[in-house]
């Protein structure tokens, strides 16, 4: 009845996935476990056998500018992340995101790929990487790919990831070019579960008045996390002006389907505090494009 | 890779290689086999920082972290940080202690301490990054480091000093509290706890720290299914599983099958044939040789039940069509109060208003889950080790369950990591004696937090009507109250906290005409019981609410329809007591509202744009409330004390009384001290042992300090008079001339040790030892008129909340709190007491609430129970009142619950005065606000 039999430390991906097709049961890759291990013992997640920790292996603990992006390894903890200046120049929303997952002991060990690879709807880490389009770099016994981080979610709690024989290595993010910016915010519910009711997360780039081009996301907003495709299309090419803000709150309402969830929010109250943070998440972000931070 | 098998880790400066077992967590590495049970286990869940250790430079939560994963790392716990840095022991003793262990210390920061060796290490860690950080960042690097004492103002005072200690290398800065206005020697002076260093340094014991050799595990087959016949019950591939030593059902109980503190109508096992009540009733123990088996072996039991319909609603429970959960019916209690004649009352009224209010249940959510250990003695008796409230009362309730005499069983209380009523009933102490009993072997039962939550009695769900007329000039003429109370499964002590909300339904104030009536209802819900406020926290809510929107109504100011109406010296309660003395609650009222008016300017309660962000609006709000001293109502009330003088000169007060945390222990060292005239630290204090100690009674309705603290004054007394007459007769002296001094004894010229004095007592044959029973005056039952109660608290309290007028989020940003307490004995633990009453009040306000749908608990983890962390905490004022009760110790009276009364209705007051939105039902629901202003705006 023990949470797992073995534990295994590899330090090499190889070693990693291996691991992962040797075991003698069901295997699963492990990062800090905050939520994973409390699934396992609360009987929400299959029993495991073999949890292969991935915190060890260097290229996972990556987080530098390499190849035109921001690597940002899986098993980074997501303390490192919200107190890194690399993030913090290009990819703000993340490290904004990072800074409010769990509590500051969880942060020293909870992982970025952690908060991923769960694949709850409204994940704070992963709602973040949406607003970058991040790709996902996944490692399996037939070798490396990239996929959009977009395709990787089948349904709330599923991923695309086999975690029998595959790893999810690191993210990848486009650098910040000038003009561009991006910001992240939730609303809690001080009682009950500890989820938010609502968080979104926006990237821009701004050219002289007008927004050029935009990613918003908002979790949850359904079954699997999705950009707010034509809340996106009426930004682009206008000013976050008043009446831009205004269309913008109209086609929130034509266009996503918030839902009701017993005990966090109503529909109606996700609907409306979608309003209250575009309001605030774009106007933070198109600030940021004024400011000229050095990296 | 990790050569599987062994993990080599640095704990505390020394090397270990021990061997990796499948499924072990850091703390449980480091608690059950290094023995460093410093670190502890509150929730299991990565959610209260409890166990938070220092693993590479980095605070992590050793309950969720694989001990394997620490193969390499370098660890400090509690038991280390001393050795890190400390400051030289002010008072020359051998004890060293790092600053923040010596500012908790002096700070008053420590209360039941089962958090404390997870804040101070997680404080250090915000230090070795940022020595000098301001209350924002403290909050934020303590944000998941949950205190359920809430001592939160002074944890933060005390981080400051350490912080200052370490920068500058002066000594801790000493708290800003005064002395009692009646202080005297001892009695009134800031006094540290007794146990506050083995808090600090993580070496207090509490139960599940201790270990026996041979120690077997227990854990407990649940229902699961709220009401049910239990059809069939099969535990023979459970007792089969290697390992396992004993599994018992209802059938293999020697002695009484139920139990209960007042009426044992709760099974400690249900057997095949019986009703299953509610989720937590117990079917089957087990005991194995680990706890990984023994919850195995709960897997391999089979259960089949026929399902009963779940009465889920006090309300519902009444409805004559509904099933019947006890022989005796679903109602425990009609609760009556009764005074002049409502209908005359209604009909002089100028102005008749009338509401209904919910309040949900709530759990104490302690931060040291039940744990119980039984052991037999080789001599045949039964030892338990457990931090309970009421440890004559294990007694008892154990003894009936084992068919034994009482005296074959023995309590022997241990250091509690809180309890505020939680503590009260019977968890696992009698699962624990009969397997022990069963197995010859000492037996732990240790719950986790999910059965914690699932089990012990909650707070009582209410629905409460209360409706008043009064004048126009705001003269309350009748008050009417129509309260249910849902009291769950069992008894408990559910008659007597309704009948406490009954009483106090009309608030602190003197109303003509009364009429109360409370149905107390069984239903299918886990059961409720005694918590903090005792059913006063309910109905002040209520009544409070009302009597604001009547000072609305009829335009008055809300603190002068309470100054008129408030209750005196001289006034007449509904229950028919004259209040004789004592009675300070226009003096909290005035102090209160003179602060808030000085901070809040001549109108608190409007509201007021906060400057540059005009969607954030604040105001205040004001409330009141009362609450009695001592179980009242015609129950005797008395305890128990001794007060020895032992052989090397100082002295011991015993009474098995409880120390929750509260500070008890302080509060009868300040008195012995006091009438002994010597300096505390001559005396300690034992508590909690039914062999050791003489029966204090209860813990709970705020008696200890009135009645312990009493049973102490008269046997310290008692002791000095036989001292005196001692001396006076060797000397051939009259006792007058016989003075007590600091450790001696004065006689004319001469000078006698008081070691000296105890050698002389003993060998003339004699006890240099004082008992005395303290009985507290005599009361009367309700309905009879009279003294209901020897003595009540009084309090006023002022919010000033936030209102996010674009979310709907509130955030109470500074409260004003005054208490009537009598006399201050203990200055510090009064202080804790004020504050983690007020903290508590917000959690109650604003994230509180155990939910349970049709009779399955939703809130079965502490995820989901959500308490106060410390970024809840507001800028505190407080005020202490000493209005003297002629008969209590050197004044005092209660003050454990009277300091949570006002605090919820004061919040939700102070958010209508914001934004004109009455909460009738708590917690606060920032939807509901934000959804009302919504269609408020559209109605405009």
């Amino acid at each position: 009845m023990s949470t797992w039999q073995t534990y295994i430390i590899p330090t090499s991906i190889d070693e990693a996935i291996q691991a992962l097709i040797n075991a003698p049961g069901r295997a699963c890759p492990i990062g800090g476990g905050s939520d994973l291990l409390l699934e396992i013992q609360q009987g929400h997640h299959p029993s495991v056998h073999t949890l292969v920790d991935v915190t060890r292996i260097p290229e996972m603990l990556r987080l530098e500018v390499s190849g035109g992006s921001l690597v940002i390894g899986a098993a980074v903890p997501v303390k490192i992340i919200t107190e890194s200046p690399l993030v913090q120049y290009h990819a703000k929303a993340v490290s904004e995101a990072c800074g409010l997952i769990g509590g500051p002991q969880v942060r020293n060990t909870a992982t970025l790929g952690g908060n991923v690879a769960h694949a709850l709807p409204a994940a704070d880490g992963m709602i973040s990487l949406f607003a970058f389009d991040a790709l996902v770099e996944i490692a399996s016994p037939a070798g490396r790919r990239m996929q959009p981080i977009a395709s990787l979610f089948k349904g709330p709690g599923q991923s695309s990831l086999d975690p029998q024989k595959e790893i999810l290595v690191g993210f990848q993010l486009p650098l910040r070019q000038p003009g561009q910016s991006s910001a992240f915010s939730r609303v809690m519910r001080p009682q009950g579960v500890a989820l938010p009711i609502l968080n979104m997360a926006v990237w821009l780039e701004r050219d002289g008045d007008v927004i050029q081009d935009i990613r918003i996301v908002y979790g949850p907003s359904g079954p699997v996390p999705s950009r707010a495709a034509k809340v996106e299309e009426i930004f682009r090419g206008n000013p976050p002006d008043e009446a831009v803000l205004r269309y913008a709150k109209h086609t929130i309402h034509e266009s996503i389907r918030f839902r009701t969830s017993a005990m966090r929010a109503t529909s109606a109250y996700r609907h409306h505090l979608s309003e209250v943070l575009l309001d605030e998440v774009i106007g933070k972000a198109w600030q940021r494009t004024f400011e000229l931070e050095v990296a | 890779m990790n050569a599987q098998g062994m993990i080599h880790l640095m704990v505390n400066g020394q090397s270990y290689s021990l061997p990796e077992k499948p499924g072990e967590m850091l703390s449980d590495l480091l608690r059950y086999r290094l023995y460093l049970t410093g670190t502890k286990v509150a929730c299991g869940e990565a959610e209260c920082g409890a166990c938070t250790v220092i693993l590479n430079g980095e605070p992590v939560l050793s309950c969720t972290f694989p001990a394997a994963k620490s193969n390499g790392a370098t660890v400090l716990t509690i038991e280390g940080l001393a050795d890190v840095h400390h400051t030289s022991a002010a008072d020359g003793s051998q004890i060293r202690l790092h600053p923040l262990q010596e500012a908790f210390i002096e700070h008053g920061a420590v209360q039941c301490g089962f958090c404390i060796p997870g804040q101070i290490m997680t404080s250090y860690a915000l230090l070795e990054r940022n020595p000098n950080p301001d209350d924002e960042q403290i909050k934020y690097a303590l944000k998941d480091t949950l205190c359920r004492c809430a001592g939160y103002p002074s944890i933060l005072n005390a981080i400051h000093a350490a912080a200052g200690t370490l920068r500058t290398g002066r000594p801790v800065a000493p708290p800003d509290i005064p002395s009692s206005s009646r202080a005297q020697n001892s009695v009134g002076t800031l006094r540290p706890r007794l146990d506050a260093v083995a808090k600090v340094t993580g070496k207090a014991i509490y139960t599940d720290d201790i270990h026996f050799e041979d120690m077997l595990h227990a854990r407990v087959k649940r229902a699961g299914v709220p009401s049910a016949i239990l059809k069939r019950l099969d535990v023979s591939q459970a007792r089969r599983l290697p390992g396992v030593a004993a599994v018992l059902t209802a059938a293999d109980i020697p002695g009484e099958h139920n139990h209960g503190l007042v009426i044992p109508d709760w099974p400690s096992l249900v057997g095949v044939g019986e009703r299953v009540r509610t989720v937590g009733d117990a079917l089957a123990i087990v005991a194995a040789e680990t706890r990984e088996i023994a919850s195995h072996a709960l897997h391999l039991m089979e259960v089949e039940f026929d399902l009963l319909p779940v009465i889920d609603d006090p309300v519902k429970a009444a409805s004559p069509d509904a099933n019947s959960i006890h022989p005796k019916g679903n109602l425990l209690k009609h609760i009556k109060v009764r005074k002049g004649d409502t209908e005359q009352g209604f009909a002089q009224a100028e102005i008749i208003l009338e509401h209904v209010y919910h309040t949900p249940m709530h759990d104490h959510a302690f931060m040291e889950p039940e744990c119980s250990i039984a052991r037999l003695t080789p001599e045949g008796r039964m030892e338990i080790y457990v931090g309970s409230q009421i440890p004559y009362s294990d007694r008892n309730q154990v003894a009936r369950a084992l068919g034994v005499a009482e005296e074959r069983v023995h309590i022997i209380g241990q250091l509690i990591g809180g309890g505020f009523g939680g503590k009260e009933d019977i968890a696992g102490q009698i699962h624990a004696a009969l397997l022990a009993n069963a197995t010859g072997r000492p037996v732990k039962l240790l719950y986790d937090r999910q059965e914690s939550l699932l089990t012990h009695p909650k707070r009582h769900a209410t629905q409460i009507r209360v409706k008043v007329g009064a004048k126009k000039d705001g003269r309350l003429i009748a008050v009417e109250t129509e309260l249910y109370g849902d009291t769950g499964a069992y008894a408990s002590l559910g008659e007597k906290v309704m009948t406490r909300a009954t009483t106090h339904s009309s608030g602190p104030y003197e109303v003509p005409h009364v009429k109360a009536d409370c149905y107390a209802m069984y239903t299918n819900n886990p059961p409720a019981g005694a918590f903090r406020g005792f059913g006063v926290m309910q109905s002040a809510f209520a009544v409070e609410s009302l009597i604001d929107t009547l000072a609305e109504k009829l335009n008055i100011d809300p603190v002068e329809l309470r100054r008129m109406n408030a209750l005196k010296v001289g006034s007449l309660t509904n229950t028919g007591q004259t209040l004789r003395e004592s009675v300070g609650l226009m003096e909290c009222i005035d102090r209160v509202d003179q602060e808030m008016r000085r901070l809040g300017g001549n109108n608190p309660f409007k509201p007021r744009l906060v400057e540059g962000e005009p969607h954030r609006v604040r105001a205040w709000g004001f409330a009141v409330g009362y609450k009695n001293t001592g179980l009242g109502g015609g129950a005797p009330d008395k305890a128990g004390a001794e007060v020895e003088l032992r052989r090397d000169g100082t002295f011991q007060v015993r009474s098995s009384s409880a120390e929750l945390g509260q500070g008890l222990p302080t509060v009868l060292q300040l008195i012995a001290a006091e009438e002994l005239n010597q300096s505390p630290q001559r005396v300690d204090v034992l508590l909690m042992d039914t062999d050791l100690t003489p029966d204090g009674g209860p813990t709970t309705a705020s008696r200890q300090t009135f009645v312990t603290g009493n049973a102490v004054r008269h046997a310290a007394r008692a002791l000095r008079q036989l001292l005196t007459s001692e001396v006076a007769e060797k000397y051939d002296i009259p006792p007058q001339e016989v003075r007590f001094i600091e450790g001696l004894v004065q006689v004319n010229g001469h000078k006698v040790s008081l070691a000296e004095l105890a050698e002389e007592v003993i060998s003339n044959g004699r006890q240099p030892l004082a008992s005395y029973t303290y009985w507290a005056p005599a009361t009367r039952p309700l309905g009879q008129g009279g003294d209901m109660h020897f003595a009540f608290s009084f309090a006023a309290q002022a919010a000033e909340v936030e209102v996010n007028t674009l979310t709907g989020e509130v955030q109470v940003m500074r409260m004003i709190i005054a208490n009537d307490v009598g006399t201050a004995i203990n200055p510090l633990g009064l202080r804790g007491q004020i504050e983690g009453g007020a903290i508590m009040g917000i959690g109650h306000a604003l994230t509180e609430n155990f939910i349970v749908e049709q009779g399955k608990v939703i809130t079965d983890r502490l995820a989901r129970y959500r308490m106060p962390s410390i970024t809840f905490t507001p800028e505190i004022v407080p005020i202490v009142v000493e209005h003297p009760v002629a008969e209590g110790p050197f004044g005092a009276k209660g003050v454990g619950e009277i300091v949570l009364i006002p605090t919820i209705p004061a919040i939700t007051n102070a958010v209508y005065n914001a934004v004109g939105v009455r909460i009738d039902r708590i917690p606060i629901d920032q939807e509901k606000i934000l959804l009302t202003l919504k269609e408020k705006t559209h109605a405009v």
